[in-house]
């Protein structure tokens, strides 16, 4: 088994490369300790040339793994990614042994800076096979490149392709497997880097003039290999002109989110919808088969209506990374870093932390995971720790459910347009609220927990490029595997923690006659009535207290749990088809305006999803930062519906 | 007319005359060394952001990369066209 490492610079289709050589069929992981991204992949047996599967066969030797290491500019390290790069090159990550051979993969188009890369490489003198790729392009703008001299002058196998349709693959394949690993020795290199203190930032001014004499020496080679530059991508520069335009880039921007969110809100309720018929569908079906008792029980109410509420949110997320996928791989996405880029930073952050806060908006497991794209560890961190206060789709439901049963549906402002509804704006400002609190709590935590040099901005805005449906397809897989593998095993473990603290003890007979509900006397009453003295100054008493309880576990479950807690979710009420609106009445009549109001506001601001806490945990490596989450938003949750219940006690 | 990178105007360009180093741009200033700002290259200014003209891209080597001004503040430009 042989391992190659493929290094490149960002945007030089080394991700469409892997997805070519590997069939879409990879392993995606972390690094151990940190938080950056590892993939890896069987290389396709059917690249692979005859007459090494027929040796393969007898040997039973032709495995081999390649691994897509992060993009990066330099091996001088200055960001994590980077210094992983370098730390696997070395073979210095424990756990990873020495590739065999590193794939440099270089952007045809750009090529003075993906040799300025290369060099690097084979200063490091491991060995090394080049794959000049986007020769589409390269030709298409009548580039042209005399490549025997550019092996000469490298002394490395150079093969031409074009990662997004599959020319020169197959031969670069041959290439590889062929190509007799030996450390090349260049004459033309005399700079070698220090192979010391890997892992260190290099920040001293030695490394200015290694940049300088590397850049010399790729102007050199540059001279004699390439006799015609690429023409100007003027199609790039004309969409620019829109794009970053001072006027028509804002509203063409703003465009873009409207698109995006009507997406998230309006296209992803159908197959929502059909998910969650089909849950329920087989929920029934299974529960018909099995006879009356406690496993039907956990298997309907437990196991289904957990898993299930957190199935119904797979096309959202499906839908929100194809465009973010789409966005990215266009060219768009660092544009509208770029435009955002002087909003974020007021806060101190990165103007790529918006795609993370916007994608919360979706649910924050998946924006949490977009903040990977942002380099600097404290900007990272700080996105990370206010994405939750992104009003996410789980909080619909409950918001949804106490405005309509306490906002009065009438019409405020007549003289504007025949009024606005007071519902919408009520939902409105929650919203409002919820980018308010993230952009303060940034602001906050950047000038306390993790103040430091702000971050800086500095990236390439690449040529606009026509996905690959590929591309989008594979990565929307990955996605999609990687929640369902989250729900089938914390939530579905967490579901059925619930449904054992809401079902045991059972009531005894005396407790079900006197009429009281059978929550009543369950594990999570007794733990809303142990929670009460502390959420009383809040406005709520122990049966919001057992709602909490299971909607801590998702946000959404605190609508059913609530139903459950004031037993309305008796036949009757199912017979009428309308349960929700018998809980509402219920509501009214039980609580005051100043409790709905409080708990509307703890629900802005709590971290009630344990999802979110276990992907915290995930991305950061680390229960520090998770439990610190969990503490400062419930600490702010607190003071914030305190705030709320008195003033709106006093003045409503 | 010689500019910091950092005081440049959309439409203007120039070869990189000089760089200065201190130890606390450093790191970004590698950084920006590694994608193509060393000296004798031609910069070119041609987006500015809406509103406060900040953050810019700049076409380097034939790449464009966008920054933030004060990133650009160590780099000096020979503005070509004036005098």
């Amino acid at each position: 088994m042989k391992t190659i490492a493929i290094v490149g610079n960002p945007n030089c289709g080394k991700t469409a490369l892997f997805n070519y050589l590997t069939g879409g069929k990879q392993k995606v992981g972390n690094y151990p300790g940190v938080t950056v991204e590892r993939k890896s992949g069987y290389l396709k047996t059917s690249l692979l040339p005859e007459e090494v599967l027929e040796l393969g066969a007898k040997t039973g030797e032709f495995d081999w793994i390649i691994v897509d290491l992060p993009g990066t500019y330099s091996l001088t390290p200055k960001t994590l990614d980077e210094a992983i790069t370098r730390d696997f090159l070395m073979g210095k990550i424990s756990g990873e042994k020495l590739p065999d051979l590193v794939l440099a993969v270089a952007d045809m188009t750009s090529i003075e800076r993906s040799l300025f890369l290369v060099l690097e490489l084979l200063e490091m003198k491991v060995p090394v096979v080049l794959a000049l790729n986007m020769l589409d392009l390269a030709k298409k703008r009548q580039m042209e490149i005399d490549i025997e001299e550019l092996c000469r002058q490298l002394n490395v196998p150079i093969c031409e392709i074009a990662a997004i349709d599959g020319t020169g693959v197959k031969h670069l394949v041959q290439t590889l497997i062929t190509h007799e690993v030996v450390v090349p020795v260049i004459s033309l290199l005399q700079t070698p880097v220090s192979t010391e203190a890997s892992a260190e930032l290099s920040l001293d001014l030695s490394a200015r003039d290694a940049v300088v004499g590397r850049y010399r020496k790729v102007e050199a080679i540059f001279a004699k290999v390439v006799k015609r530059m690429p023409e100007p991508t003027a199609w790039t520069d004309r969409i620019d002109a829109w794009v970053l335009h001072p006027f028509f880039g804002v509203i063409s921007l703003i465009a873009v989110l409207g698109l995006l969110f009507q997406a998230m809100f309006n296209w992803a309720a159908v197959p929502a919808d059909w998910i969650k018929g089909a849950i329920k569908w087989a929920g029934v079906l299974l529960g018909n088969q099995m006879g009356e008792g406690p496993l039907k029980s956990l298997v309907v109410d437990g196991i289904f209506a957990g898993v299930g509420s957190v199935l119904v949110f797979l096309p959202q997320i499906l839908i929100l990374y194809f465009f973010i996928v789409l966005l990215e791989d266009s060219g768009y996405m660092a544009r509208a870093a770029f435009l955002m880029d002087r909003l974020m930073g007021k806060v101190g952050l990165h103007g790529r932390a918006f795609i993370p806060i916007l994608s919360s908006y979706a649910c924050a497991i998946p924006g949490i995971m977009a903040t990977r794209t942002i380099e600097d560890r404290r900007d990272r961190l700080t996105t990370i720790l206010i994405a939750p206060l992104s009003t996410c789709s789980a909080r619909l439901p409950v918001y949804g459910l106490l405005i309509s049963a306490f906002i009065p549906n009438t019409k405020v402002m007549t003289w504007l347009f025949g009024g606005l509804g007071l519902q919408g704006l009520v939902m409105l400002a929650l919203y409002f609220l919820g980018i308010v609190f993230a952009l303060g709590s940034g602001l906050i935590l950047r000038k306390t927990l993790l103040r430091g040099p702000k971050a800086n901005l500095l990236m390439e805005l690449p040529s606009y490029k026509i996905p690959s449906w590929r591309n989008l397809l594979f990565s929307l897989v990955e996605r999609a595997k990687i929640f369902l593998r989250r729900a089938g095993t914390v939530i579905l473990s967490l579901s059925i923690v619930l449904w054992f603290l809401v079902t045991y003890p059972s009531p005894d007979s005396a407790a079900l006659k006197s009429g009281e509900s059978a929550i009543h006397s369950s594990y999570a009453g007794k733990l809303g009535h142990f929670l009460e003295p502390m959420i009383k100054p809040i406005g709520f008493d122990w049966r919001v207290g057992i709602a909490l309880v299971p909607g801590f576990a998702a946000r959404e479950v605190m609508v059913s749990a609530l139903a459950t807690v004031y037993a309305v979710e008796n036949k009757e009420a199912e017979a009428e088809g309308d349960s929700t609106e018998v809980l509402q009445k219920a509501l009214v009549t039980e609580w005051s305006l100043a409790t709905a109001l409080s708990l509307l506001m703890w629900y802005v601001i709590a971290p009630q999803c344990l999802s979110t806490v276990a992907v915290v945990r995930r991305e950061t490596q680390s229960w520090k930062w998770p439990a610190f989450l969990l503490l400062y938003l419930t600490t702010f949750a607190y003071v914030a519906s305190y705030l709320t219940f008195h003033v709106a006690k006093a003045w409503l | 007319m010689k500019l910091r990178l950092s005081k440049m105007r959309k439409g203007m360009a120039g070869k990189i005359s000089f760089i200065e180093s201190n130890l606390d741009s450093a790191p970004i200033l590698v950084r920006l060394m590694e994608l193509g700002f060393i000296e004798g290259v031609r910069v070119e200014l041609v987006r500015e952001a809406p509103f406060t003209r900040d953050p810019i891209a700049v076409r380097v080597k034939g790449s464009l990369i966008a920054l933030r001004r004060e990133e650009g503040a160590s780099i000096e430009v020979d503005v070509e066209g004036y005098q």
